[in-house]
C-alpha cells in the first residue's frame, strides 16, 4: 500500500507531537555539549509546520515534504534548520510528483535526505552529528526496500538503525557543529541531532504501520 | 560595487562589525544580519536572505559569517538569491574590513572574496616580529641594478600615524595601478594595498616610514602615497 500526501502530513503531525514531548530531553542533551536550543528550535519549527498543514495539505507527498522544508528552513534556525530543511527539500525532489510513495520511493527519499545533509554540513560518519544516525538508517532502509519490504518495513528498519547510530555517538569526540569546540569534553554525551533524527524516524515508522 | 553581508548569531556583533568595516568604506553597502529574529542569539534565514538582496547593487555580494551554522544558513540563502553571492570563510572582523576596503576600491567579486579570506594571513604576517631578510625591498636584476623601483622616506605628520583611516586611504589610493608598493617601518614591512598589514606596522604620528614602489606605475603610486601623507591624510 502506498503512502499518500494525507498520510505524509499525518506522519509529520505525529513528529511534531513527539518533538514537543521530547523538547526538554533534546534541550538537556544540547545543553551538555552545545547551547541548549535544539529542542526549542525543533519544537518551534514543527509547531509552525502543523499550523501550516492545518490550513492546507498540499496535493502530493512531494509537495508536503517541500512545504515542510520551507517552514523548517525559515523557522527552526541553528544548525538543525538548514540541515533538516535541506533533508526535506532533497526528499521532496527525490519523490517528484508521485501521488503515492512505495517502499523504494521512501528509501530513495531517505537517501536523498542524507545526501542533502552531507552536502550542507560536510559531516562524515564518526563526527558525532545527525549523520551518524541517518547513514545507517539509509543503508537499512535500502536493503529492506531491495528485498521486497513494504513502506512500514523500510521505516521500521531505518528507525532501528538510527537509534543504534545515535547511541554510537556517545563515546565520540565531536568534529562538526558547536560541540566540536569542546574537543575531548564532548565525549560521553549523546548528540542531540542524532537523537532527534532517531526520534523522527521512529515516529514515521509508527505512523506507517 | 560589491556589497557585504555580515551574518552573526549576535545582532550586536553583526552591527558592530558592519560599523567598523563601514568606517573604511563609506560607499559600500554593508548589511548586518544578526540574531534569531526575535531578540535572541541565533540566525534567521529570511533575514539573511533579505540582507543579501539589500546589499546587492547588481554587481554581487560577499557574505561573511561567525559560527559554522551561520555558514549553512548563509549558503542556503546564497543559493536562493537571484544575484551572484559568495559565502566566504574568513575571520569575521579582519575579513569584513579587508573586504570592505577592496569593495570600496571597486574590486570585483572574486577579489573582494579573496581580500576577506586572505585577511587572516595578512594580519599574521604584519604582526610577525621582523620581515625575512631575503624579502628584498627592491627586486634586483641579475646585474645588481634595481628594476624600475622608486622609493621615498615619508614623515607621518598627522596625529594618529598609519592608523585605520589613513591606512585605508593609502590602500584605496593604489587601486587600479600596476605597482607593488611596500611600506617599511623599523624592521617590518607591509604591502600598501593591505589595510590590515599597514595598520599592523603600528607606525605612529611623528614616525618615519619608507615607501618603495615597483612596476610600471611605480612613480604614480609613490606620488599618490606621498601626497596623502603631505596632506596629513586629510585629517
Ligand atoms: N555540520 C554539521 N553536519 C551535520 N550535522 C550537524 C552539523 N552541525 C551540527 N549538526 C547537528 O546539529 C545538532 C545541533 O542542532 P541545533 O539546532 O542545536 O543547532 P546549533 O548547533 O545550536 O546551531 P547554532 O550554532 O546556530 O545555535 C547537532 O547535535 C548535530 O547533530
Ligand atoms: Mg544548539
Amino acid at each position: 500500500m502506498g503512502c499518500t500526501a494525507e498520510r505524509v502530513a499525518e506522519a509529520l503531525r505525529a513528529v511534531a507531537r513527539v518533538v514537543a514531548e521530547h523538547r526538554e530531553e533534546l534541550v538537556r542533551l544540547d545543553r551538555e555539549i552545545g547551547d541548549g536550543d535544539h529542542g526549542e528550535n525543533l519544537n518551534r519549527g514543527f509547531t509552525a509546520l502543523v499550523s501550516k498543514l492545518d490550513g492546507d495539505v498540499p496535493g502530493t507527498p512531494g509537495a508536503v515534504l517541500k512545504s515542510a522544508a520551507t517552514t523548517l528552513i525559515s523557522v527552526v534556525g541553528g544548525a538543525a534548520g538548514p540541515l533538516y530543511g535541506t533533508a526535506f527539500l532533497r526528499a521532496a525532489t527525490s519523490v517528484g510528483d508521485a501521488a503515492e510513495l512505495d517502499a523504494g520511493a521512501v528509501a530513495g527519499a531517505l537517501r536523498a535526505a542524507l545526501e542533502g545533509v552531507v552536502a550542507r554540513g560536510k559531516a562524515a560518519v564518526g563526527d558525532k552529528t545527525m549523520v551518524d544516525a541517518l547513514t545507517p538508517a539509509v543503508a537499512a532502509a535500502s536493503s529492506v526496500a531491495a528485498t521486497g519490504g513494504d513502506v512500514a518495513g523500510v521505516l521500521a528498519a531505518a528507525a532501528e538503525a538510527a537509534e543504534q547510530g545515535a547511541e554510537s555517538t556517545v563515546p565520540l569526540v565531536a568534529r562538526k557543529g558547536r560541540a566540536s569546540y569542546l574537543g575531548e569534553r564532548s565525549a560521553g554525551h549523546l548528540d542531540p541531532g542524532a537523537r532527534s533524527t532517531a526520534l523522527l524516524l521512529r515516529t514515521l515508522a509508527g505512523s506507517a504501520r | 560595487m560589491i556589497g557585504l553581508v555580515v551574518v552573526s548569531h549576535s545582532g550586536t556583533l553583526a552591527d558592530g562589525v558592519a560599523e567598523l568595516a563601514g568606517q573604511m568604506a563609506p560607499d559600500v553597502r554593508i548589511v548586518p544580519s544578526g540574531g534569531d529574529g526575535s531578540g535572541g542569539l541565533g540566525t534567521d534565514y529570511l533575514a539573511v536572505a533579505e540582507a543579501i538582496s539589500q546589499a546587492d547593487t547588481g554587481d554581487g555580494v560577499v557574505v561573511l559569517f561567525d559560527l559554522g551554522s551561520a555558514k549553512m544558513v548563509a549558503e542556503m540563502a546564497a543559493e536562493e538569491s537571484a544575484g551572484e553571492v559568495l559565502v566566504v570563510d574568513a575571520p569575521l572582523v579582519e575579513g569584513a574590513v579587508a573586504a570592505a576596503v577592496a569593495a570600496q576600491g571597486d574590486a570585483g567579486l572574486p577579489q573582494v572574496a579573496a581580500a576577506a579570506s586572505g585577511a587572516a594571513s595578512v594580519g599574521a604576517e604584519s604582526v610577525g616580529s621582523s620581515a625575512e631578510p631575503e624579502t628584498a625591498r627592491t627586486p634586483e636584476a641579475a646585474d645588481g641594478s634595481t628594476v624600475d623601483s622608486v622609493s621615498a622616506e615619508v614623515l607621518l605628520t598627522n596625529e594618529v600615524g598609519l592608523h585605520a583611516r589613513p591606512a585605508a586611504l593609502v590602500a584605496r589610493s593604489l587601486t587600479g595601478l600596476d605597482a607593488r608598493v611596500v611600506v617599511r617601518f623599523g624592521d617590518q614591512e607591509a604591502d600598501a594595498t593591505s589595510v590590515l598589514a599597514l595598520m599592523g606596522l603600528g607606525a605612529p604620528g611623528g614616525g618615519r616610514v619608507e615607501v618603495t614602489a615597483t612596476g610600471p606605475d611605480a612613480p604614480e603610486a609613490l606620488r599618490r602615497v606621498t601626497a596623502l601623507a603631505a596632506r596629513d591624510f586629510d585629517e
